[in-house]
Parts: C-alpha cells; sequence; structure tokens
C-alpha cells in the first residue's frame, strides 16, 4: 500500500457538513467533495424527520404510560437514522441496533412491530425477510459481524446487495466491531458500517471509550476508508452514506461512516443523565437540532411552505395514531410459544416442557 | 454412485469427516467450509484436506484469525441462503466465539419466532488424549449443551463420523459437533450413505446383562474395552454411546438401564456440573425403581487439563471404569 493509498483511507479533519445549524449552506470543510441532495429529497427527508421525532416523543409516551417496558430514544438521531434507511436500495440489508427504531422503520417495519421487544415481549416483531431488516441486536456491535456474513453470501451469488450496518460509539470498543471490519476488507464485502456517535455509551463518554483522533479512523488500520460526517446535517448524512453506499456496490469494499451527534435524552427512560453530565451540554445540541436546521434551510430556500408542513404532521399524526391503536391492544402472549421455536422441531424434552407450561396456563385460565 | 448403492470403504475418522464434507458440497452448492487454516493446509487435523482444490477457494477457504468473527460471519451467510460450516481448530480456541454462539446462534430461531433459522455446523475437535499443551485439550461440550437452541452431537465411530456430519449439515438447526480428537485417527469400514441414525439417536454398541456403561465421543472405546475386560471376569457390561448430547435420547438410555438395573458414565470432561451429572440425574429420576445401585460416574477431574506427561491420571481409563462398576453394590460381594 502506497502512502498515497493510505491517505484515501484517511477521514477530513472535521465532520462534512453540508448545511450550517442556521440552515446556511456549507462551502469549504470538506463539504464541497458532495452534492447537495435534490430539493424533492430534501423535503422527503424533512417529511420523515417528522415523522422520525414524533416516533420517539410518542414512544416516550408510551412507556410512562406503561405500554413500553423500556424506550432507547434515538431524539436527536434522527438524521442519521432516516439518512441510513433512505441511501439503500431494494434488496439491501439494514443491521440495526436497539436505539435505531427509526432506520428500521424507514426500511418499512411496521412501527408496531419494531417496538415489540421494547414491549417487553420475547420476539423481534417482524419478519426480517420481508424488509431485510435484520432483528435489532442488544449485545454491542455483535451484529457486525452478521452483517459482513450476509453481504458475503450475497457477493458470492454475484448480487449487488449492499448491506449498512449500524453501531454506536461504545459498539467501537467491542472485540467484533474490529473483527468485522477486518473481514470485510479481507473479503471485499459490501458492507457500510455506520457509527453513530453520540458521544455516550450509556454514561460513558467518549473520552473514556476511545484515544483514537476519531473513530472513522478505526478504519485505517484494517484498509477500510473513514469518513466523518455532521450527523445532524441530514443533506451531509445522505451525501456522504449515498456515496459509500455506491462504491460498495461497486466492488469498491467495506467504507466506514462516523456521524458526529448527540443523544439528547438519557439512554433509556430508566436511566438519569443528570447524574454524568451537565444541561448546558445537552443545551448546546438543541441548536444543532437536525429537524430545525433543515427546516431552517428549507424556509430560507423558500421550498418549505405551509402545505408540505402539514403533509409532515399529518403522517407524523397517522404514524402516531397507529403506533397507539397497535401498542394499547392487549394481547395475551402464550406461554406454549415459549417452546415452539428453540428448534425446528420441538426436542422430546421440550415437548414434556412445553405440556407441563400448558397445563399450568389452562389452570391459570380456569382460576380467573 | 448410482441410486440405491452405498459404497463402502475403509476410512478413519478424520477421512469420514473429509468425505461428509466432501460429499455434502457435491450434493449442494450453499454448503460452504472456513475457519483458520482450513484451505491450503487441509485444516490441522486434515479433516477439511483437498476441499479448496476441488471446490475453489470461495467454497472452502481461510479466514482471518478470529473466532468471534467466523461464527459471526457464518451466521449472516447462514441467514442469507448459505449452509457454513466452521472449524474452531481446537475446543479452548472456540472460546471467543462464545457470545455469538450463546447470544446469536442458539437464539435466532426464538427471536425472530421461527422466521430465521441458521442451518449452521460449528465443529469443535475436542478432548485430550493426544499429548496436547494447554488450551488443546478441553472438553467444552457442557457449555454448549447448557444452551438452548443448539444441537450438540459427537461421533465414536468413522461410520458416526460420516452420518452425522452429514446430518448436522442438512439439519435446519444449528449443530456444535464434537470431534473426538484422539479417535481422529481410528479405523473402519464405513458406508457412505446417509440413511443413518439422526440426530438425538443413541446406540447401544455392546449388549450386556449386568450393568450399562453410558459414554459419548472418547470415551465410547474406553467402555468397550472395560467391557471386554469384564466378559473375561465373568461381568456382563453393556455399552450405550449417546451419539447426542441434545437432543437427549432418554429413551434409549432408559431402556438400557432398566434392563441391567446398574449404570456407570464414562465422560472426559471436568465432572462438576457437567454432561455426566445431567445423565446421572435424569435417569435416576426415570429409573429409580428399576435401579440396584446409585448410578456411578468416571470422569475427569475438577482440574485444568494436565500437561501431556500426566494426561492419563485425567482420562477415564478401562481400570477406574471397571471400579466404578466393582462399586454398583452387588448383592454377591
Amino acid at each position: 500500500m502506497t502512502s498515497e493509498d493510505v491517505l484515501r483511507l484517511l477521514p477530513t479533519d472535521d465532520p462534512i457538513r453540508l448545511i450550517d445549524a442556521d440552515g446556511s449552506r456549507v462551502d469549504g470543510s470538506g463539504g464541497d467533495r458532495y452534492e447537495l441532495p435534490s430539493d424533492a429529497d430534501l423535503l422527503h427527508a424533512y417529511e420523515r424527520l417528522v415523522v422520525a421525532r414524533r416516533l420517539n416523543d410518542q414512544a416516550n409516551a408510551l412507556v410512562r404510560q406503561g405500554r413500553l417496558a423500556v424506550y432507547p430514544s434515538s431524539h436527536g438521531q434522527e438524521a442519521c437514522q432516516v439518512g441510513a434507511a433512505h441511501v439503500l436500495q431494494k434488496g439491501d440489508w439494514l443491521f440495526p441496533t436497539y436505539r435505531d427504531t427509526v432506520a428500521a422503520m424507514e426500511r418499512g417495519v411496521d412501527p408496531v412491530d419494531v417496538l415489540t421487544l421494547l414491549k417487553g415481549d420475547w420476539h423481534s416483531g417482524y419478519d426480517p425477510y420481508e424488509t431485510q431488516v435484520a432483528p435489532a441486536t442488544t449485545p454491542l456491535a455483535t451484529q457486525l459481524p452478521h452483517a459482513v456474513g450476509v453481504a458475503h453470501a450475497a457477493q458470492l451469488r454475484g448480487e449487488s446487495t449492499v448491506v449498512m450496518a449500524l453501531t454506536g460509539d461504545g459498539g467501537t470498543s467491542e472485540g467484533d466491531f474490529h473483527e468485522a471490519l477486518n473481514f470485510a476488507a479481507v473479503f471485499k464485502a459490501p458492507v457500510v458500517f455506520f457509527i453513530q456517535n453520540n458521544e455516550y455509551a450509556i454514561s460513558v463518554p467518549l473520552a473514556r471509550q476511545s484515544a483514537a483522533r476519531s473513530l472513522a479512523h478505526k478504519g485505517i488500520g484494517y484498509g477500510v476508508p473513514g469518513r466523518r460526517v455532521d450527523g445532524n446535517d441530514v443533506a451531509a448524512v445522505l451525501a456522504v452514506l449515498g456515496d459509500a453506499v455506491e462504491r460498495a456496490r461497486r466492488g469498491e469494499g467495506p467504507q466506514l461512516v462516523e456521524a458526529h451527534t448527540y443523544r439528547m435524552q438519557a439512554h433509556t427512560n430508566a436511566d438519569d443523565a443528570t447524574r454524568y453530565r451537565l444541561d448546558t451540554e445537552v443545551a448546546s445540541w438543541v441548536d444543532r437540532d437536525p429537524l430545525t436546521r433543515l427546516e431552517k434551510h428549507l424556509r430560507g430556500r423558500g421550498l418549505l411552505t405551509d402545505e408540505t408542513h402539514e403533509q409532515a404532521t399529518a403522517a407524523a399524526d397517522a404514524m402516531a395514531q397507529h403506533v397507539r391503536d397497535g401498542l394499547n391492544r392487549d394481547i395475551e402472549p402464550d406461554a406454549r410459544e415459549l417452546f415452539a421455536h428453540v428448534y425446528a422441531e420441538p426436542t422430546p424434552q421440550l415437548r414434556e416442557q412445553a405440556a407441563q407450561v400448558a397445563e399450568e396456563a389452562s389452570r391459570e385460565v380456569a382460576g380467573r | 454412485m448410482s441410486a440405491g448403492q452405498i459404497d463402502h470403504e475403509k476410512l478413519t475418522m478424520a477421512q469420514a469427516l473429509n468425505r461428509a464434507l466432501h460429499d455434502a458440497m457435491v450434493a449442494d452448492d450453499s454448503v460452504l467450509m472456513f475457519g483458520e487454516d482450513v484451505g491450503a493446509l487441509g485444516g490441522v487435523f486434515r479433516v477439511t484436506d483437498g476441499l479448496t482444490a476441488q471446490f475453489g477457494d470461495t467454497r472452502c477457504f481461510d479466514t482471518p484469525l478470529a473466532e468471534s468473527g467466523i461464527v459471526g460471519m457464518a451466521v449472516g451467510m447462514a441467514m442469507n441462503g448459505m449452509r457454513p460450516v466452521v472449524e474452531m481448530q481446537f475446543d479452548a480456541f472456540g472460546y471467543p466465539a462464545f457470545e455469538q454462539i450463546v447470544s446469536h446462534v442458539a437464539k435466532m430461531r426464538n427471536r425472530t419466532r421461527g422466521r430465521v433459522h441458521l442451518p449452521m455446523v460449528i465443529r469443535v475437535p475436542f478432548g485430550g488424549g493426544i499429548g496436547g499443551v494447554e488450551h488443546h485439550c478441553d472438553s467444552s461440550e457442557a457449555y454448549y449443551a447448557h444452551t438452548p437452541g443448539l444441537h450438540v452431537v459427537t461421533p465414536a465411530t468413522p461410520s458416526d463420523a460420516y452420518t452425522l456430519l452429514r446430518a448436522a449439515i442438512a439439519s435446519d438447526d444449528p449443530v456444535v459437533f464434537m470431534e473426538p480428537k484422539k479417535l481422529y485417527w481410528s479405523k473402519e469400514e464405513v458406508a457412505l450413505g446417509t440413511d443413518g441414525p439422526g440426530i438425538g439417536t443413541a446406540v447401544v454398541r455392546r449388549e450386556g446383562t449386568d450393568a450399562t456403561l453410558i459414554a459419548y465421543g472418547p470415551t465410547v472405546p474406553v467402555a468397550l474395552e472395560a467391557a471386554d475386560v469384564a466378559a473375561q471376569e465373568g461381568r456382563s457390561l453393556q455399552v450405550v454411546d449417546l451419539r447426542s448430547i441434545v437432543p437427549f435420547d432418554d429413551e434409549t438410555v432408559c431402556a438400557a438401564v432398566r434392563s441391567t438395573g446398574r449404570a456407570v458414565v464414562v465422560a472426559e470432561s471436568a465432572g462438576f456440573a457437567s454432561v455426566a451429572s445431567e445423565i446421572v440425574a435424569r435417569v435416576t429420576q426415570r429409573c429409580f425403581h428399576s435401579l440396584a445401585a446409585p448410578i456411578g460416574r468416571v470422569t475427569g477431574f475438577d482440574i485444568p487439563f494436565p500437561p501431556p506427561k500426566l494426561e492419563h491420571f485425567q482420562l477415564p481409563g478401562v481400570d477406574r471404569v471397571l471400579d466404578a462398576v466393582d462399586d454398583l453394590q452387588w448383592e454377591d460381594q
């Protein structure tokens, strides 16, 4: 590898940004390498950001009402998730984490189904083959080698599938992150590894997570090009991820993109973020909000009409109503089903145990 | 080979496993083999010998040296239409993959309500008896057997090695395939057909009337030898080979133990909280009224596997098995 090749792997000093916090178009800082998405794409992104923000709000409300067991909110990170989903084509795969509810919804999974596990149910809620969205993964970074396997299998069959594999800043400390990057590079697997660096792994700040210049720099050792993007600028996320997906599809191998964003809310509703970060720090990110930023930009250019705004709000209202209806339905989980999918056919031992539980369940019903 | 005809060849267990991989790869393009040193070298035990040469390095290939990555990639490939077989090279080298195996391989079917299944095989050469150094002789079967969602099988003969590996590759559930290292060079006539015992069936290897020896994998030949010696001393020992730890064949094992009324479990792994413990517990519970004595156990001691010069103290041997049989409260003693 020549030093020129190494330079090509290097991320920019600053994250790529196309739209500033005040809504104005950015020139320079590496941004001039990427084109601003089309007006139509930006308007569509706006609507989806409105819907995404509403999903976070609605899910938080459902936790307070006892309808969801827990919710890891992506408030503040919606541009990353909308962007990650929208750069993919039909047939591409998405590997989400538990915080990527929005990304899964944006790939076409019913948000009610996405929330199944968080409701406290025992399964992932949706058929991964319908939308090519893998079940959301809780153990950090463990889904990344799976993404490489899906991509490599597609590659061996000569398919043009690209796999978008999501992780967070904390996930980049896990061994599987490194093994997945290395495997993907060696097999030239068409995977885009997308890190949403939201500054915190529950309570642990980025400085305690990594001493690397940036998380995107972690690709260099594996021969994987790293890119940094302002994760609160949906235009930049769409442009940088879109480029990475295209490169992967062209056969250039895996790409690593780090989005700089911020988790505006606590890790989950069960977490108390005031124990480890200052309100002033959180407040400093309010001005960089991805939704208001795009809104300012579109209004500044006269692209956002009241009609578009109302249309987006109506879409959010409809989604929220659908989620409320779905989660307010009382569906009694059937304990016998706990034994049905452990194996293709239950073992003789599981059949015995299932019969015992079935008997207990029928007594429970009779006792009511 | 024409339909209905089955070839027979004299093969070692390693060769039988190689033939099973070869034949499965011929039969199904989606069967892939990968891991460390499985390509040009043919595996450190030569189980994958010649597969890369015949099928190319997209069907049988070396990977970077990272077991979690190997198993994790296999999960993704199994999700996407392939039937991967991966090799962990040595028992203790499989531990970095433990999280992948326990959290994903074992649970994917369940957590997707049956929509995603993982037809994959994790081959684990295991056990001692080959003079291996540390980290090369572990009996790790209990870790996997304890995990719901995995099948755990272990052959004791070249014939079973062939048919069980074919069955494991054909299975729509993940199978941890434990290969007893010290039996890799054992040899017999092998029927190269897929019609054989399925996963989950134990077999009575030797009929006997006085007591039952229950063994699996590397201890099956030990049990058979003990039965030979006992026969010379006028005691008739029956030998059951589990073949499959999960699913466990209660029916065959319990029928055997009921027929003799006495039993000793022979296993190489440390005895505490082991597969042997489970066998004793479940057989006692099911056959209590047929038992003339508490079920005995001959297992490894609860120590890290010792170095080559001392390993014979750790491995269950014929004398220890016969001593355990002697302890089964015989009325004439």
